[in-house]
């Protein structure tokens, strides 16, 4: 565990470290969150770069999703989770007392792990969000409902029915339907909690497809509990075990040459 | 084109995010929520209040009111007030309904859930909700022209009884404790029966030896709740029971109870009499008892989560 | 007496009790079906009731049971929906909380002659307001808070939480997200809970008649103006409903037609009733299947 400990610190970059020249959208600076008593996540740090995939990956339980609903704050929704640290977000760190939570989570959004599409129209899924925001007009709404459908690739399964229930579509639909409804509150950042996990093999390929294409306009984190995925699509990799973030590097690196061997022990399975 | 503002401005509580519908919509349910608070207290003290005068203002005496069996408040020499005939009427309809209606109501259940858990439920389950729509002047009302006669020709007595009381109610809560109990005996771990079936005990045993002595305190609560509401019935009873003011020697003797007496003079008493505010002091006394109730269930539920 | 036989009167002695439960109720429900019928008509549905002659009918009471009842929902069910989303989106784990589920329990298990008695005191009484109709709707909402409050609760706490996730996530506010997502999602639930309280209500008459009183000013159904005393939609009106006259005229009426008029009035009732739980299914039902509709 102590050598665990140490690596950790040695491999956690630094901006300066000059390998990571790309910007930094997210820095998360000594994060700890507690359920209680119970502390989930000792005391990480670690930078997101803006415009790539960040893939969190470990065992259940690691912590991996509960940093990442921590990103936007769904932790809130837990009664006695609390979080200790920064995670700054241009400066500013979202963790702090003051930050308006709502405005905070149109510009990080979150996709879950089982697809949650409202019990409404396809079209009404997308304008739910939009309309609260204030989009009032018809015009505008048609507008943004067909753009976000089409960057998340399911304009054209769905164009002729949106008026029809989104419970009638494919759970791959229904995951991408939800993706395009956090796209079109146009975020900076989508959080995804294993998003593919409940789908079957031809909509998880559609779904990481998505992923990759996404890329170019928002910063992606993603948990997957998925090896294949996180090396497919990911730019960089953080392995979380037991609250601890154990070694973050490039995709590449993690998956071809760890620093550290529980890393290694976990992608080639045998743990976790 | 909000992104243009720093994060700062975007992100930061303002005053403005505070007033909006969010904190509208939080005092309007927690206004709700002060109604049914304000509500509850509002009737123990007012009731508290106007129970006690009889005593304070009026002068009667509290044991006097508890224990004498004399009930002459228009005597206009020498009034009496003992309510001990009511509430002894009370809880003698209520015991001896609860003392039907719980074998009854548990042998139901056992039977939806044990005997016959696929078609018995769908049968008895609709029964028992249709027996719960009927409103308590209907009971009262058939009670008083079917059971009544019935009990005058073929029991004796007046018809006008203590057993026409129980009868009525008890099947008026029989459907309060069918449901709980079919709800404590369904809600039972399904290891429970089958470690006693690979014992080899018969149905019977299982049911007398493990289910039963499994779900007693739910049981227990079942057969209060159904006694808290004949307590507090009162027109389908008032209707029944004859309200007669001695002490009933018998279970085909008239009687009467703390409801019925209050549902009968109420109206014919002058508000602020002595004799009015005795029946406040009767309310009271239901009041108190439904607290009663209340605790006993808590006493019960916390036994349960051990 | 060896445990199988022992087994096969057991299982006798259950099936007999439930055979009596059925019974029971295909008893009452003979008795006031077929003594109902005869006396229900047209004109019983539609003649006032008489103090003493035979012949009367129970128009103002059935008008006055269903006025009631609307007035009563028209408090309780704002009340009740509110009250039961602060206990399922906001109270917090707590002394409050306890307090008010303390509240709740103690007001679903007064007795209903406990609450006409604090209506006459508060309704009746320290308003000076007599045996009114709006008096009557108020000690009856005290009556069917608990249940509205609770249907919501269970209503809103069956939304599966990963709609109220979704919504939080787009940066939809907590108010916003119960007024779009989960109360439209809890409604059905709501509605089929409301309707059957309603039910509840309709057949109540212990709480009315200290509140609403026993009587009935004549009234003119061609006067719609609720300040008027012969409107009918006068909230400041005494009125006698259904189940409070079936009970008045068993014990205190005049009539010589007491039988006819109370099996009319008390089939009327438990019709009503009925109706009002197979509606509450039926709508139940339908709604749930529109919503998930995957047409």
């Amino acid at each position: 565990m102590t050598a665990v400990k140490e690596k950790r610190t040695v491999d956690v970059p630094v901006p300066s470290d000059g390998e990571f020249q790309s910007e930094n959208i997210l820095t998360v600076k000594n994060l700890e969150i507690y359920y209680g008593e119970k502390r989930a996540v000792n005391g990480i740090s670690m930078d997101i770069e803006k415009n790539s995939v960040t893939a969190l990956i470990g065992p259940s339980g690691c912590g991996k999703s509960t940093f990442l609903r921590s990103i936007n704050r769904m932790n809130d929704l837990i009664p006695g989770a609390r979080a200790a640290g920064e995670i700054l977000y241009e400066d500013l760190n979202i963790l702090s007392e003051n930050i308006n939570v709502t405005a905070l989570r149109k510009e990080i959004g979150m996709v879950f792990q089982k697809p949650n599409p409202f019990p409404k129209s396809i079209y009404d899924n997308i304008t739910h969000a939009l309309k609260f925001a204030g989009i009032r007009k018809k015009s505008m709404l048609d507008e943004m409902v067909e753009e976000s459908l089409r960057k998340a690739a399911l304009w054209d399964e769905v164009k002729d029915r949106l008026d029809r229930s989104a419970l009638s579509l494919s759970g791959g639909q229904q995951q991408r339907l939800c993706i395009a409804r956090t796209i079109a509150m146009k975020p900076t950042v989508i959080l995804l909690d294993e998003p593919s996990s409940a789908l079957d093999p031809i909509s998880n390929a559609k779904v990481e497809d998505l992923i990759v294409d996404l890329k170019k306009d928002y910063s992606i984190v993603i948990v997957t509990h998925n090896m294949q995925q996180a090396s497919r699509i990911s730019d960089k990799t953080a392995f979380f075990l037991s609250g601890d973030l154990v070694e973050y590097d490039k995709t590449e690196k993690i998956f071809t040459n760890p620093s550290v061997t529980k890393t290694e022990e976990y992608i080639s399975g045998r743990f976790g | 084109m909000e992104k243009l503002l720093p994060a700062r401005d975007r992100l930061l509580k303002s005053n403005k995010s505070r007033l909006d519908g969010e904190w509208r919509g939080k005092i309007i349910v927690i206004v709700c929520a002060i109604i049914m608070i304000s509500a509850t207290i509002a009737i123990t003290i007012f009731l508290g209040t106007k129970g006690l005068q009889s005593f304070i203002k009026n002068g009667i005496s509290i044991i006097e009111f508890l224990t004498s069996t004399k009930w002459n408040p228009t005597d206009p020499a020498n009034p009496a007030y003992g309510v001990l005939p009511f509430i002894f009427g009370s809880f003698a309809v209520t015991l001896l309904s609860a003392l039907v209606a719980a074998p009854l109501g548990i042998g139901g259940a056992i039977f939806m859930t044990e005997i016959a858990p696929s078609w018995g439920r769908k049968i008895l389950q609709p029964v028992v909700e249709l027996l719960v729509g009927i409103p308590s002047v209907v009971y009262g009302f058939i009670g008083l022209t079917v059971l009544v006669p019935f009990i005058r020709e073929n029991v004796g007595g007046l018809g006008f009884s203590l057993l026409s009381g129980t009868i009525v109610l008890s099947i008026m809560i029989l459907p309060t404790i069918t449901t709980i109990a079919t709800d404590a005996i369904s809600s039972l771990p399904n290891h429970l029966r089958e470690g006693s079936y690979a014992l080899g005990a018969t149905r019977w045993q299982t049911i007398r030896r493990v289910l039963i002595p499994a779900a007693l305190p739910s049981l227990l609560t079942a057969i209060i709740l159904g006694m808290a509401r004949a307590f507090g019935e009162a027109l389908a009873v008032q209707m029944v029971i004859g309200n007669v003011r001695d002490l009933p020697t018998s279970i085909l003797d008239a009687s009467a109870t703390l409801t019925t007496i209050i549902t009968l003079n109420m109206g014919h008493t002058t508000y602020g009499s002595v004799e009015n505010n005795t029946l406040w002091s009767m309310g009271l006394i239901l009041l108190i008892m439904s607290f009663a109730f209340i605790l006993l269930i808590r006493y019960l539920s916390s036994r349960r989560r051990l | 007496m060896n445990s199988k036989t022992a087994d096969r009167i057991a299982t006798g002695v259950f099936i007999a009790i439930a055979l009596i439960i059925v019974a029971v109720l295909a008893g009452l429900f003979s008795y006031i079906f077929i003594n109902g019928f005869k006396n229900i008509s047209l004109e019983f549905l539609t003649t006032p009731s008489s103090n003493v002659r035979a012949g009367g009918g129970i128009r103002d009471q059935l008008f006055n049971s269903f006025y009631i009842l609307f007035i009563t929902m028209l408090i309780t069910v704002p009340i009740g929906i509110g009250g039961g989303v602060y206990m399922a989106e906001y109270a917090k784990p707590g002394k409050i909380t306890d307090l008010i589920r303390t509240c709740i329990e103690v007001l679903s298990s007064l007795p209903s002659i406990v609450i006409g008695m604090f209506g006459l005191l508060v309704f009746v009484n320290t308003t000076g307001w007599g045996y009114t109709i709006l008096g009557g709707a108020l000690a009856l909402t005290i009556f069917n808070l608990p249940t509205m409050v609770r249907t919501t609760e269970d209503a809103i706490r069956a939304v599966p939480r990963d709609l109220k996730e979704a919504s939080l996530a787009l940066g939809i506010t907590h108010w916003h997200t119960i007024k779009t997502v989960i109360l439209p999602t809890a409604f059905p639930s709501i509605l089929t809970g409301g309707i059957l309280a309603a039910g509840r209500v309709f057949g109540e008459a212990a709480a009315l008649l200290f509140t609403a009183g026993l009587s009935t000013p004549r009234l003119d159904y061609t006067n719609w103006n609720p300040f008027s005393d012969q409107s009918p939609l006068n909230i400041f009106r005494p009125a006698e409903t259904l189940a409070v006259h079936i009970w008045s005229v068993n014990t205190q009426g005049l009539i010589p037609d007491v039988d006819e008029v109370s099996s009319g009035a008390s089939a009327v009732l438990v019709i009503s009733v009925l109706i009002f739980n197979l509606g509450a299914r039926w709508i139940g039902s339908r709604i749930h299947k529109r919503i998930t509709a995957t047409k």
